[in-house]
C-alpha cells in the first residue's frame, strides 16, 4: 500500500479547469438570451454535460483512477439514460 | 489531550473511495429520479414552465454557480496541499471552501426570502388561488430540488468541519488523506448537481 503512487495533480490544472468551467456558464447563460427556440434547452444541457464531464475528470479524479471505478460511474450513468429514454418512449407513444 | 496516531491502524484508500462512490451513485439516482419528474412535468406543460422560470433571478443563479465552482476548486486544491505535506495551506483551502458553502447558502437565504415575499411557496394561498396547475408544479420541484441541494450543502459543510478538525489534530495526514479526498468527491457532487440544477431551472424562459 505504501509505494502505491498516489498521483497529485497541480495547482494549474484545477486553476486551469476553472477558468474553462466558468466559461462554459457565461457561454450557457449567453445562448439562452439569444432567441434559439427549443435549441437554447439542448445547447444549455449540452453545455452541462461537457462541464460535469470536466468535474468528474479532473476535480473527481477519474482521470487518475483505476479503470473499474471509470467503469462502474459510466454504469450508472448508463442506467440513467436508459430510464430516461423508456420514459419518454412510454408518454410520446401514449 | 492529542491522540496517538496508530501507523499500523487499519487503513484501505481504495475501498474507502469504492464505498464514497457508491454512496454518490445513489445519490445521483436520487437526483435523477427528481430530474426524471422535472423532464416529464416540463414536457406536459411546457409554457407554464416558461413562464415560471421568469420569475427566477439569473444573476443570483449564476452568481451561486460560480461561487460553487470556485469551492470545488479549492477543496480539490486542499487535497493536493495536503499531499505535498503544506498542512497550512491545505487548512486554508479547505476554510475558503467552508466560507463558500456559506456564501451559497447566504444567497439562496435571500432568494427563497423574495419569492415568500412574493407570495410563492408551497401551498400559499397566491399560488394555488391564481397559478395555473404547471406553474404549481415548477415552484414545487424549485422549492424541492433547490432544497434538497441546499440540505447536501449543510452536510457537506459538516464533512469539511469534521475533516478540518481531524487535519489540526494529525489524525488526516498525507499517508491517510482519505476523509479529505471523500469529503472532497461529496462537494464536487454537490457542485455536479448544481451544474444541471442550473440551466434547468434559472435559463429556460
Amino acid at each position: 500500500m505504501e509505494n502505491e503512487k498516489h498521483h497529485i495533480v497541480s495547482y494549474k490544472t484545477y486553476t486551469v479547469i476553472l477558468l474553462v468551467l466558468i466559461a462554459l456558464t457565461f457561454i450557457s447563460i449567453g445562448i439562452t438570451n439569444i432567441e434559439l427556440g427549443s435549441f437554447a434547452v439542448t445547447g444549455a444541457l449540452l453545455l452541462a454535460s461537457v462541464k460535469s464531464f470536466l468535474v468528474l475528470t479532473y476535480f473527481m479524479h477519474l482521470k487518475y483512477d483505476k479503470p473499474y471505478i471509470i467503469l462502474m460511474v459510466a454504469f450508472v450513468f448508463a442506467v440513467f439514460l436508459a430510464v430516461i429514454i423508456i420514459t419518454f418512449f412510454d408518454y410520446f407513444f401514449r | 489531550m492529542s491522540q496517538v496516531i496508530h501507523h499500523d491502524a487499519h487503513y484501505d484508500p481504495e475501498g474507502s473511495k469504492i464505498g464514497m462512490w457508491l454512496f454518490i451513485f445513489t445519490e445521483l439516482l436520487l437526483f435523477g429520479g427528481l430530474f426524471i419528474v422535472y423532464a416529464v412535468y416540463r414536457y406536459l406543460n411546457p409554457e407554464a414552465f416558461e413562464m415560471a422560470a421568469e420569475e427566477l433571478n439569473v444573476t443570483i443563479g449564476a452568481v451561486n454557480t460560480i461561487i460553487l465552482l470556485v469551492s470545488s476548486m479549492t477543496i480539490a486544491m486542499s487535497t493536493t496541499a495536503l499531499q505535498k505535506k503544506q498542512k497550512g495551506t491545505t487548512v486554508v483551502l479547505l476554510e475558503i471552501t467552508f466560507m463558500l458553502a456559506l456564501i451559497f447558502l447566504i444567497n439562496k437565504y435571500f432568494e427563497w426570502g423574495i419569492k415568500f415575499e412574493h407570495g410563492i411557496f408551497p401551498g400559499s394561498e397566491y399560488m394555488t388561488s391564481e397559478l395555473s396547475q404547471g406553474e404549481i408544479l415548477f415552484y414545487g420541484l424549485y422549492f424541492v430540488m433547490t432544497g434538497l441541494h441546499a440540505l447536501h450543502i449543510v452536510v457537506g459543510m459538516v464533512i469539511m468541519g469534521v475533516a478540518l478538525h481531524r487535519i489540526q489534530k494529525g489524525t488526516v495526514h498525507p499517508e491517510r488523506a482519505s476523509l479529505l479526498e471523500n469529503a472532497g468527491l461529496y462537494w464536487h457532487l454537490v457542485d455536479l448537481i448544481w451544474i444541471f440544477l442550473f440551466p434547468l431551472f434559472y435559463l429556460i424562459s
